[in-house]
């Protein structure tokens, strides 16, 4: 249920018309919440040369978010990526992928995000802004994530966003593959 | 100058020679280090190269071998024995297909590769592949092609980098100085 609907049941409940409702859902929204691995993902997309793209997906990672009901600005998310746990479907990919070509999952072997502000842009939307470490290298990026519901204590989000990858030192391959990584995450977090 | 007789060859055949034997014999160099240096980052910046290199070759190949057809030909010097003279062509067959059989090979390969790595030669432009199946199968065997025709072919250049050297020193005639300088010419020329 999203924000919106939880918003619109608020109403109807507190029999208030007005620019409430959100805050309201957001209340009820409120909490700690972990990321379970079940109903979550993180996809990636490198764009080629000539069209098409490299795909692939971290299948290991964990992560907290936690959303304050009052100001939704001191928000937080924590997500930890495993590297060594990249996929494309290539084994030879894979290797090259965490080899110290790219990730150097041997040395480096996590990936952090730390938010450092949550700026709401719509009644289910928000972009987030935190650093991002890779290989030694933290850098900001923003993300736009996007409330898809709460049920039963599961918050899911949709979160996308464009990583440069270049300032992380995994520029290998470029201009044949695309600086920009797309990231396209789904996340189920359960109440902490 | 420009344009080969039938007792000298001319700037273009000459420039040609020298260039792209430099560059066969480089890409038989890079393509045994590539393959074998511990570095996965080095490794897929030397392929790139090896792949820029093959395509430049590819067409200079087409190109002398257009210039070769629309040209005379000087003939071997008279002292040059009569088994010699009926080994040259052949060799020299032998070392055109090689010239574009390699590189060829080469293209075929990235073409059929699973890691569908895009060609760009000197990130200038996008090379399209060739029409082959990608697979598994296809890739091993055009990187078993690849690889024995180099080493044939590096054969045949050794064989006639020696006879070159055997007409230089040895029989002491005009063979090898007249692939240098437009200058030197048969005493007497008959075509091949």
């Amino acid at each position: 249920m999203s924000l919106r609907v939880l918003g619109v049941t608020s109403f109807l409940a507190l029999g208030l018309i007005g620019g409430t409702a959100s805050a309201v859902a957001l209340s009820e929204a409120a909490g700690r919440y972990a990321i379970s691995a079940n109903g979550s993902s993180i996809r990636f997309v490198i764009g080629k040369a000539g069209g098409g793209g490299l795909n692939g997906a971290f299948g290991r990672f964990s992560g907290s978010i936690s959303i304050d009901g009052g100001d939704i600005g001191r928000s937080k998310v924590d997500i930890t990526i495993y590297p060594d746990s990249v996929g494309t479907g290539q084994g030879r990919v894979d290797a090259f992928l965490k080899s110290d070509a790219v990730f150097d999952a041997a040395n480096s072997r996590q990936i952090t995000f730390r938010s450092t502000s949550v700026q709401r842009t719509g009644d289910n939307s928000a972009v987030v802004t935190g650093q991002l470490t890779a290989r030694g290298r933290t850098s900001t990026e923003k993300f736009q994530a996007e409330l898809h519901g709460l049920k039963n204590g599961q918050l899911r989000f949709h979160v996308s966003g464009k990583v440069l990858r270049s300032r992380y030192g995994m520029d290998v391959g470029t201009p044949i593959y695309s600086n920009i990584v797309d990231f396209e995450m789904n996340f189920a977090a359960r109440r902490a | 100058m420009l344009r080969n007789t039938t007792t000298r060859y001319g700037w273009a055949a000459i420039v040609l020679h020298w260039l792209i034997g430099l560059i066969f014999i480089g890409q038989f160099v890079l393509g045994w280090a590539m393959v074998r240096i511990a570095s996965q980052r080095t490794s897929f910046e030397l392929i790139q190269l090896h792949k820029s290199f093959g395509f430049l070759l590819l067409g200079l190949v087409l190109i002398r071998i257009g210039w070769r057809l629309g040209n005379a030909s000087p003939g071997l010097p008279e002292e040059v024995g009569a088994m010699e003279r009926r080994a040259a062509p052949s060799v020299h067959l032998a070392l055109y297909a090689a010239q574009l059989v390699v590189p060829l090979s080469g293209w075929a390969l990235v073409s059929v590769s699973v890691l569908e790595i895009p060609s760009m030669p000197f990130n200038l432009f996008v090379m399209p592949n060739l029409p082959l199946g990608v697979s598994e199968q296809a890739e091993n065997f055009w990187i078993f092609s690849h690889k024995w025709l180099a080493y044939a072919a590096i054969a045949l250049v050794v064989l006639h980098i020696l006879a070159a050297f055997r007409h230089h020193f040895w029989l002491r005639d005009v063979v090898l100085v007249r692939m240098i300088s437009p200058f030197v010419a048969n005493r007497a020329g008959k075509p091949e």
